[in-house]
């Protein structure tokens, strides 16, 4: 008995012989993809920046904004990165209890998480976590607030720029804006299964 | 006459729900188009770029796909092929069983719902959860979706927060809200518990082997992050050739789908997670699925395998508007449905000969399609078809034309009738004598009849002064 793999490869064939030609593959150039809104020169964080607000996304130029940001709120408890720690620790005063571990029996303790991102997408105000370079997963969604550290050099034009640089990391992702739906009467609410808030925090 | 199924559904419909899924589907493509030429000098262009390349595709799918098989094992995926619904639910238990596996987290995928994969679980004793906040709540209803992007576009948030109420969910409260914060936390659970994410593909590079999946809910991130095994349901024509054909998918999908520039959550999955991270699957299988889609291939009608499933077909659709997506009987609604559902039910086509006729052709499915499938020649394909193969369902409903030949042949009659069609607009359309006629009208609604004013326009427009008549642009130099 023939496989199910040999089966659909044969009625594949089987339905594409009496093509007289088939259909060629056509070249295009990648800037034919290019929108009106992606944006060129050398700094890209001011556009990419506008993009995000764009999508309802909060950028922040510095560790004491986003400190502030998170006081205002109330968030205090949160998770961040052990890699980029160091670096942050100074903004935050001892009102915050910011884990570098993250326990996911506990997921809904942490209020916010903040992880690495690996670059941004000016063109669409995307941030981009890949596996290798993102230390959980579970960080960078399951708090209400996720803050991707981005680097401004990090940063590429536009989406067609940002799939040439994709590399070989097994799972790359790009995340533009909040978690959202529209599913019930169309009516917007953000923050269905990931974070309500998304923030890109420029480091320099 | 017999009456068609769509018309007999329509009936059952409630003004208010007619009003929402027009009103919800009309904002959505028009907000569409609005980004599409902001955004785009020549979008048309686009979308027929995307469509030579998917046709390709459709048209290679011999040497593609064992390519991409191979691309896939070398990325460390293993790979199943299910040539029917059965063995592509046999696949995924079969997957499950093997690691011990009970519990399963979906994230929305037309396939599953095209091989009843939810229900086949359950019957194993394995807990199948929906987990994109529209199918779950089809799923704790019983229901099935009615759209393909909005899968309870047909439903008020004062029937969810009802069903929530009754699942256990919370009291009734039925601010959007709140109904969302509640499967939130809900399925948050669920993710954490379960032993695999399933989920479907919206693209799968052949160069790399990379499969790309979309949400805005983040669902299927959640999954991947919450599960160790990901089993991923693909059709066997969801391929594009090159990792930089998606720059061209990507930007028309979102736009299409949901008029954004792009999906919140776009995700490119290689293979299981590297060994040194803490979440992730560490094993992935991908199933293809053929599931009579070699018979659409091997049909007259194979440009319909081009389909990206973004629902802007459905959304421009006059008729879709109107009856909602259960009138199709099918996992795919509206316009492509039309085409698409009758192939997929293969020797029992009859059944469903009757949907390429919920149509009035008038194109603008096709013109608003990023691959551009000429989905109105393709149900004129299946409606010769349908007449063919003597459908029953292929007959019923269309009015006879027997008398407007007659009357359409000569010019007195037609005179006449003009005249009559006047009055239709001061008598009650259900006095028409005709029980043909009455069968579309009951669920229909008449424009105003304006017969005769082009006849009136022929005779009163200026001349020119040779004598001749003018075109209509002539009295504007
Ligand atoms: S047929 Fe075209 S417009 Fe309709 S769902 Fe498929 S890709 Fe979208």
């Amino acid at each position: 008995m023939s496989s199910s793999r040999d089966i659909i490869l044969e009625r594949v064939r089987e339905a594409l012989a009496p093509l007289p030609k088939r259909a060629p593959l056509p070249e295009w150039d990648l800037s034919r993809a290019r929108s009106a809104v992606a944006p060129a020169g050398a700094d890209l964080w001011p556009a990419f920046a506008a993009r995000l607000r764009a999508v309802n996304g909060t950028p922040v130029a510095s560790p004491d904004e986003l400190v502030a940001l998170l006081g205002a709120k109330g968030w205090h408890h949160g998770y961040c990165d052990p890699a980029l720690w160091p670096a942050l620790k100074a903004a935050f005063p001892a009102t915050f209890t910011v884990e570098t571990a993250f326990d996911r029996e506990r997921v809904d303790d942490y209020q916010f998480g903040i992880t690495s991102a690996v670059g941004a997408i000016a063109e669409t105000g995307t941030i981009v976590l890949n596996d290798r370079g993102t230390t959980t997963r579970l960080a960078a969604l399951a708090p209400w607030v996720h803050v991707a550290a981005i680097r401004r050099e990090n940063i590429v034009p536009d989406l067609a720029s940002a799939l040439a640089v994709l590399g070989d990391d097994p799972n790359v992702i790009w995340v533009t804006g909040p978690s959202k739906t529209a599913d019930v009467e169309g009516i917007l609410i953000e923050g269905v299964h990931g974070p309500g808030l998304q923030v890109a925090l420029l480091l320099d | 006459m017999a009456r068609q199924p769509i018309d007999q559904f329509v009936e059952g419909i409630s003004a208010e729900k007619r009003a929402s899924v027009y009103l919800g589907t009309k904002v959505t493509h028009e907000k569409r188009d609005k980004l599409l030429h902001d955004h785009y000098a020549d979008p048309d262009a686009l979308r027929r770029l995307a469509g030579e390349i998917k046709q390709h595709v459709v048209e290679n799918l011999d040497t593609y796909l064992p390519k991409v098989e191979a691309k896939l094992q070398s990325n460390g995926v293993k790979v199943h092929w299910a040539s029917t619904a059965e063995e592509a639910c046999a696949a995924v238990h079969g997957i499950m069983k093997a690691r011990g596996a009970t519990k399963l987290v979906k994230a929305k995928t037309m396939v599953s719902e095209e091989i009843g994969l939810a229900d086949y679980l359950e019957h194993r004793g394995i807990e199948a959860l929906e987990t994109d906040l529209g199918e779950f709540i089809v799923q704790i209803d019983h229901d099935h979706p009615s759209h393909i992007v909005r899968p309870i576009i047909h439903k008020s948030r004062k029937e969810i927060a009802t069903s929530f109420e009754r699942e256990g969910l919370g009291a009734y409260n039925d601010d959007p809200e709140t109904i969302t914060r509640r499967a939130r936390a809900f399925l948050r659970k669920k993710f954490l518990q379960a032993d695999v994410g399933l989920t479907g593909a919206n693209f799968v590079s052949v160069e790399s082997g990379r499969l790309v999946i979309v949400t805005n809910e983040g669902n299927s991130r959640f999954s991947l992050a919450a599960t160790k095994c990901h089993i991923a349901l693909v059709g066997i024509e969801k391929l594009v050739p090159r990792d930089r054909d998606l720059g061209l998918f990507l930007n028309l999908l979102a736009r299409s789908a949901t008029a954004q520039q792009l999906t919140v959550y776009t995700e490119f999955i290689s293979g299981p997670k590297a060994a040194a991270q803490p979440d992730g699957p560490e094993e992935m299988h991908v199933i293809f699925v053929d599931n009579r889609r070699t018979e659409v291939l091997a049909s007259e009608c194979r440009e319909i395998l081009r389909c990206i499933r973004c629902g802007a077909c459905l959304n421009v659709c006059p008729v879709y508007r109107q009856v909602s997506g259960h009138a199709y009987r099918s996992v795919y609604p509206g316009p492509v449905g039309a085409v698409l559902s009758p192939l997929l039910e293969g020797d029992k086509f009859a059944d469903k000969a009757d949907l390429p006729k919920a149509s009035s052709l008038c194109g603008a499915c096709n013109e608003v399609c990023p691959v551009n499938i000429p989905i109105p020649d393709l149900l004129l394909r299946l409606r010769n078809k349908g007449k063919r193969e003597h459908a029953p369902l292929a007959e019923a409903g269309s009015p006879p034309m027997g008398a407007w030949a007659l009357m359409a042949s000569s010019p007195a009659a037609w005179k006449t009738a003009l005249v009559a069609g006047k009055l239709m607009n001061v008598l009650p359309k259900t006095w028409i004598p005709i029980p043909a006629m009455k069968a579309w009208t009951d669920t229909r609604t008449l424009p105003e009849w304006r017969g005769g004013e082009f006849r009136k326009w022929l005779r009163q427009r200026p001349r020119k002064a040779d004598g001749t008549k003018g075109s209509p642009q002539s009295h504007t130099p």
